[in-house]
């Protein structure tokens, strides 16, 4: 288990990088997002909150932006994307101005604090908004390097991070790069999982299982999940001939539906998704019992990759 | 800028009648648009960008500008006027105003129309753009004023409040709000459907330096940016008596010119209006 959560992990390098780059300022609405509440103290003068009001969070970022200033936005994922949903579509999305917003406590990992805090449509919504590029890390390490990849970028930017810490699946020379699509198995082509985000860790786990067990899979990272990288999904698609899609995220409107369109355009495959069954999250100490319910466990993806590859076979 | 003469208001007046054309002109040519609203702001308009504001066209992206924000987007006719008569495209496009391909959206768009600082029409939004412009000058120890305009229809968006307490907070004095308060919203009187009075009292509780002006009256208005410029240590907002559609005698106080193009003999009618009071001026 890594001992940072993702959230902390980018929060933490964001820190770091405000000392060589004092060109960037933060803004917040008084949670504890990711950590960065505290950038202020560090860097006086360059953190901004706007209390518990998100519509002028965004705002206010924005009149920053337009200024010329790059900026980070951090609230939980649901204030992000839907009490401020308007504020980043027409301001920063049609702007196309240079502000990211950072949304935390995503998909069913948010701990007991249940439904209202669970988002598990932020990738559904964000995608569906022109101009947007949206990426997410899998572990701490990868949400460490996220956040000079997410400095370096230049535009509208959702950064999509977890509530707690999950097993590092990365090595530290790991670097993250936007549009990039990674392969973290390759035992064979029976079958791509393709998965995004916390749950790649149960991809990878799924994969080692089915490799000793006989199935040889291919496991692709997604972490951006739009504008999606078609070629290595296609590539795997047509080199496996079917496809398990993996993530903490609602089955409809997010990656599952993303690999989902490209493949009935371009490459049909037998495909399965992964992810939460169109319901909203609840409250548990131990979210293993919100991934056995929605059938989004190891066991789950191991037969979902034999179901997957039986249908091929036919 | 903080002085003017009499033959300054002059100049400025009969800048505002061109506007007024202007804007009748463009609704008409386009076949819809906001010619209300575009009216009641016309003084204001005219004051920010051919008195108030340091602006220089030639360098629309100067860091050092004064900002505007016309938050009450609809309005952009008499905006996209003031732009094109101070220098930032040919006033020939004014004749394009909402056609397909035109620099001059139904709404204001800062990466198409030169002189637009910020994409604006989604009502409501503005004045926490500003709040985020004003704070970024003095991250960076700039003198730039950041204005904003707000119908009163529009104040009963709650964001607008958020904005409030905001500027307030951080005590920003480069912030200048105004509000066009015509008193009439697309399907009626504003305090028939939502009452927003006593507003010099609502934004003072909110922290704000309230100062208020006849916004028909270039003097008045002209006095009313002083003050907030002078004022330290608060956010100002202008709040100006005005009246929906005018100069128009057939628009004036009628909601249904908020959002409607007169035809080819309204047309002439109005123009005939505006040159009549220039006239006299």
């Amino acid at each position: 288990m890594g001992t940072l959560a993702t959230r902390m992990a980018f929060g933490k390098r964001l820190m770091e990088l405000g000392a060589e780059n004092p060109d960037f300022v933060v803004c917040s609405a008084d949670t504890k997002a990711c950590g960065i509440e505290h950038f202020g103290e560090k860097y006086p003068g360059r953190e901004f909150t706007f209390g518990i009001a998100e519509q002028d969070l965004m705002g206010g970022a924005v009149g920053l932006a337009s200024c010329g200033n790059k900026v980070f936005v951090a609230t939980f994922a649901v204030f992000a994307t839907m009490r401020a949903c308007e504020q980043v579509r027409t301001f920063i999305c049609h702007t196309g101005l240079d502000v990211t917003v950072v949304g935390t406590h995503t998909g069913l990992q948010v701990g007991c604090d249940g439904a209202t805090h669970a988002a598990v449509e932020d990738v559904g919504i964000m995608r569906s908004l022109p101009n947007m590029t949206i990426i997410q890390p899998s572990d701490s390490i990868s949400a460490y390097s996220l956040a000079d990849a997410a400095l370096a970028f230049h535009g509208p930017l959702y950064v999509r991070l977890h509530r707690n810490p999950v097993p590092d699946i990365h090595t530290p020379d790991f670097r993250f790069e936007i549009g990039k699509v990674y392969t973290l198995r390759d035992y064979g082509t029976d079958c791509a999982i393709i998965g995004s985000g916390i749950l790649c860790a149960k991809a990878v786990q799924a994969a080692d299982q089915l490799n000793a067990e006989g199935i040889h899979v291919r496991v692709l990272e997604v972490p951006t999940l739009k504008p999606l990288n078609k070629a290595p999904i296609l590539q795997a698609a047509r080199e496996c001939g079917a496809v398990v899609t993996v993530e903490d995220h609602n089955i409809y409107n997010g990656l599952g539906s993303a690999v989902a369109e490209v493949l009935a355009e371009e490459e049909p495959t037998p495909m399965k998704r992964i992810g939460i069954q169109d319901r909203f999250g609840e409250s548990t100490n131990d979210v293993e019992d919100l991934y056995r319910e929605h059938h989004m466990t190891v066991q789950d993806i191991v037969q979902a990759v034999k179901a997957q590859m039986a249908r091929k076979a036919k | 800028m903080y002085r003017f003469t009499p033959q300054d208001v002059k100049l400025l007046e009969h800048q505002c009648a061109q506007l007024r054309r202007d804007v009748v002109n463009m609704v008409h040519k386009a076949g819809s648009g906001h010619p209300g609203g575009s009216l009641s702001a016309a003084e204001m308009i005219t004051a920010l960008y051919f008195h108030v504001m340091n602006i220089d066209p030639e360098n629309p992206k100067d860091p050092g500008r004064d900002r505007f924000i016309l938050s009450k987007g609809h309005c952009c006719p008499v905006y996209y006027a003031a732009l094109a008569h101070r220098g930032y495209f040919d006033v020939k496009e004014l004749d394009t105003l909402r056609q397909y391909k035109s620099i001059l959206q139904g709404h204001p768009d800062m990466n198409i129309t030169p002189g637009v600082d910020m994409t604006a029409g989604s009502l409501g939004n503005g004045l926490s753009i500003g709040v985020g412009m004003a704070l970024s000058a003095r991250l960076h120890r700039q003198d730039y004023y950041t204005y904003v305009m707000m119908g009163d229809g529009e104040i009963q968006e709650g964001m607008v409040w958020e904005a409030a307490m905001a500027a307030a907070h951080h005590r920003l004095d480069n912030l200048v709000a105004m509000v066009d308060v015509n008193g009439i919203q697309i399907n009626g009187w504003v305090n028939d459907i939502m009452r927003v009075e006593p507003l010099a009292d609502k934004w003072r509780a909110f922290g704000w330096n309230v100062v208020e002006c006849d916004g028909h009256d270039m003097r008045s208005v002209l006095v009313a940016f002083h003050k907030a410029r002078a004022k330290r240590g608060a956010p100002t907002v202008i709040l100006a008596a005005t009246v929906k559609g005018k100069g128009v005698s057939y628009m004036e106080d009628n909601n249904l010119w908020h959002g409607q193009a007169p035809n080819d003999a309204q047309t002439e009618e109005a123009i005939r209006e505006i040159n009549q009071a220039e006239e006299g001026l």
